[in-house]
């Protein structure tokens, strides 16, 4: 890899061992995916995955320090995933205790050492750190060093900003030393579609349904998506980035996708259209039967199959004002049919702290509380993490929740049908 | 017996059992009991995966198309590293991701004692071949013995 004299300097530790420990795993990421270079980080703001002070990964608080003692922090801020506890998302005595004395045991240490590397403000904990509100939304064509599959999926295909698919310490690294490598999902090459996938639903496909199928379907290749405008329209308006954000966090949890392209939608697909399709390309039809297959191959992994739901999580990805607000119209109108005044099984919304602060001065939040719903910074998966909530019987709209927990999914329809009327 | 040539991804040799899945391992799914709650074994939680679904991976050879899921896949392998909880070693049919690919070289530099050797680009007819159960030995120069 051609390195410039700078960056040659710091490799050869004439500014720190910990430094060239940096830009050593930082260069050895890059030569291993071919890169022939390093590029400047561009954003204002970076993006880490790694919010939660688990007591067991020990080893990453021992390397957090080693670049705090030495000085390698961050010359860019940053936001960072959610909070994994919130005292106001039910739980039994049983399960605070376990939050708190045993699995998230350091969560106030590691908040002290994220503070110390660089975190935006003390609240800035989201998986959708490019909500408006949050304020960390890279413009068009920036190069990134984050992570967070959601986050950098999203940043990729509804921002048109470059970042690879980078995992957790890998993110930090890259803002330490201001430089990522140049491969992948940052190159032009790298952002062509190696698949395309036909829509031909006779409805509006469900976000997170339609997400999975491709995810697992494609794995990491970049998929150029057509027809799906014809349910989303043309404008990237609140609707439409909500969809895509849920959209995207199924495809890289259910699969590893890191850029998608909506034809006459996302940037890059407006822009390029059908010069963003590689040759040879493969193609996936989907119609209603194929989304019916993905939904009937999800394993259920409840103990009892037909145990009434204790608990519902929706905001995985942290939902958006837009979200917000139109699941508390949807919620009224449904309770009303449903002759109920509040939901019938506990439900948790989640949010950025930042949206939920601004969602707190709307009329919406007290109608949302009026029906019994929890409105939450937290993140759902890791509450879902641990011996007691894995035995839960809990439901959830969420295809990445889903897929790394026993939550199971529902489509939204299904799910607003439970809550109001109550679950089986 | 069979042999396949691979890239060396983190140099070693080692002879284990191997563990085979044919989709892409979710590592955060996969390891998650392993770092969360004590498991020595790394008994695999990924319920999406009916290759690895509650088998032990801890020890074992390790062998997938490539990883899957969220970011945190290299933090947690580097962490499973650490903690002593990894495979025997990873072979991959296909190039190595960038999740798996961060937490090898994570593990590689900033760790002392945490070795793992990884091997990419073994093939299709690598994942074919090779069942769980077999005995697989892999060389320093990313010769993969199976059989």
């Amino acid at each position: 890899m051609f390195l410039t004299d700078e960056q040659q300097a710091i490799l050869n530790g004439e500014k720190g061992e910990t430094l060239s420990k940096v830009m050593q795993t930082v260069v050895r990421y890059g030569e291993l995916f071919g890169a022939t270079k390093l590029v400047p980080v561009t954003s204002k703001y970076n993006h880490l995955v790694t919010s939660f002070g688990l007591k067991m990964i020990g080893p990453v608080y021992d390397l957090m320090n080693e670049l705090i003692e030495a000085g390698a922090v961050s010359a860019q801020q940053f936001s960072a995933d959610p909070r994994p506890v919130d005292k106001n998302v039910p739980a039994n005595f049983l399960q605070k205790l376990i939050f708190n004395k045993f699995m998230y045991s350091k969560q106030d240490f590691y908040e002290g050492q994220l503070r110390e590397l660089g975190l935006m403000e003390k609240d800035a904990f989201s998986c959708a750190c490019y909500l408006d509100e949050v304020g960390n939304t890279p413009a068009k064509g920036e190069v990134l060093s984050w992570s967070e599959s959601s986050a950098v999926v999203y940043a990729n295909s509804v921002l048109g900003a470059r970042c690879n698919r980078n995992s957790g310490i890998i993110d930090i690294m890259g803002s330490i030393v201001g430089y990522v490598p140049y491969f992948g999902l940052v190159t032009d090459e790298g952002r062509k579609a190696t698949w395309v996938v036909e829509i031909k639903t006779t409805k509006k496909p469900e976000a997170q349904l339609l997400g999975s199928a491709i995810g697992m379907k494609v794995m990491e290749a970049v998929p150029y998506v057509r027809g799906l405008d014809k349910w989303l329209g043309s404008e990237l308006d609140d609707a439409a980035r909500a969809y895509l954000k849920d959209f995207g966090a199924a495809t890289a949890s259910n699969g590893a996708v890191g850029l998608y392209h909506i034809d006459n939608l996302t940037p890059e697909a407006k822009e390029l259209g059908s010069a963003l399709i590689a040759e040879n390309a493969a193609t996936y039809v989907i119609d209603d039967a194929e989304l019916q297959r993905v939904y009937d191959s999800y394993p259920v992994v409840w103990k009892n199959k037909d145990a009434k739901p204790k608990l519902c999580f929706m905001g995985c990805p942290h939902m958006s004002m837009e979200q917000l607000k139109s699941w508390t119209d949807r919620l009224e109108t449904a309770l009303k049919a449903a002759g109920n005044k509040k939901v019938q099984i506990p439900t948790v919304f989640t949010t950025a702290p930042a949206v939920l602060r601004e969602f707190s001065k709307t009329d919406y939040a007290a109608r949302l509380k009026a029906m019994g719903v929890v409105v939450s910074y937290i993140c759902p998966l890791m509450y879902m993490n641990n011996p007691l909530c894995g035995k839960m019987p809990v439901i959830t709209s969420s295809n990445k929740l889903r897929t790394y927990t026993t939550a199971r999914y529902y489509t939204d329809d299904e799910i607003l049908e439970q809550i109001t009327k109550g679950g089986k | 017996m069979k042999t396949f040539q691979g890239r060396v991804v983190a140099p070693g040799t080692v002879t284990a059992e191997a563990l085979v899945s044919h989709g892409g391992l979710n590592t955060l799914a996969s390891f998650q009991k392993a770092l969360q709650f004590g498991d020595k074994n790394a008994t695999c939680g990924d319920q999406n995966n009916p290759d690895l679904y509650g088998k032990q991976m801890a020890g074992k050879a390790l062998c997938l198309p490539q990883t899957i899921g969220s970011t945190t896949g290299g933090l947690v392998l580097y962490c499973a590293c650490a903690m002593g909880r990894q495979p025997a070693c990873m072979l991959f049919s296909q190039p190595i991701d960038s999740l798996a690919g961060a937490g090898v070289i994570l593990a590689d530099i900033w760790l002392k004692d945490a070795k793992m050797p990884v091997i990419d680009s073994l093939g299709e007819e690598f994942l074919q071949y090779a069942q769980t159960g077999m005995t697989i030995e892999i060389k320093e120069n990313g010769t993969v013995v199976v059989g």
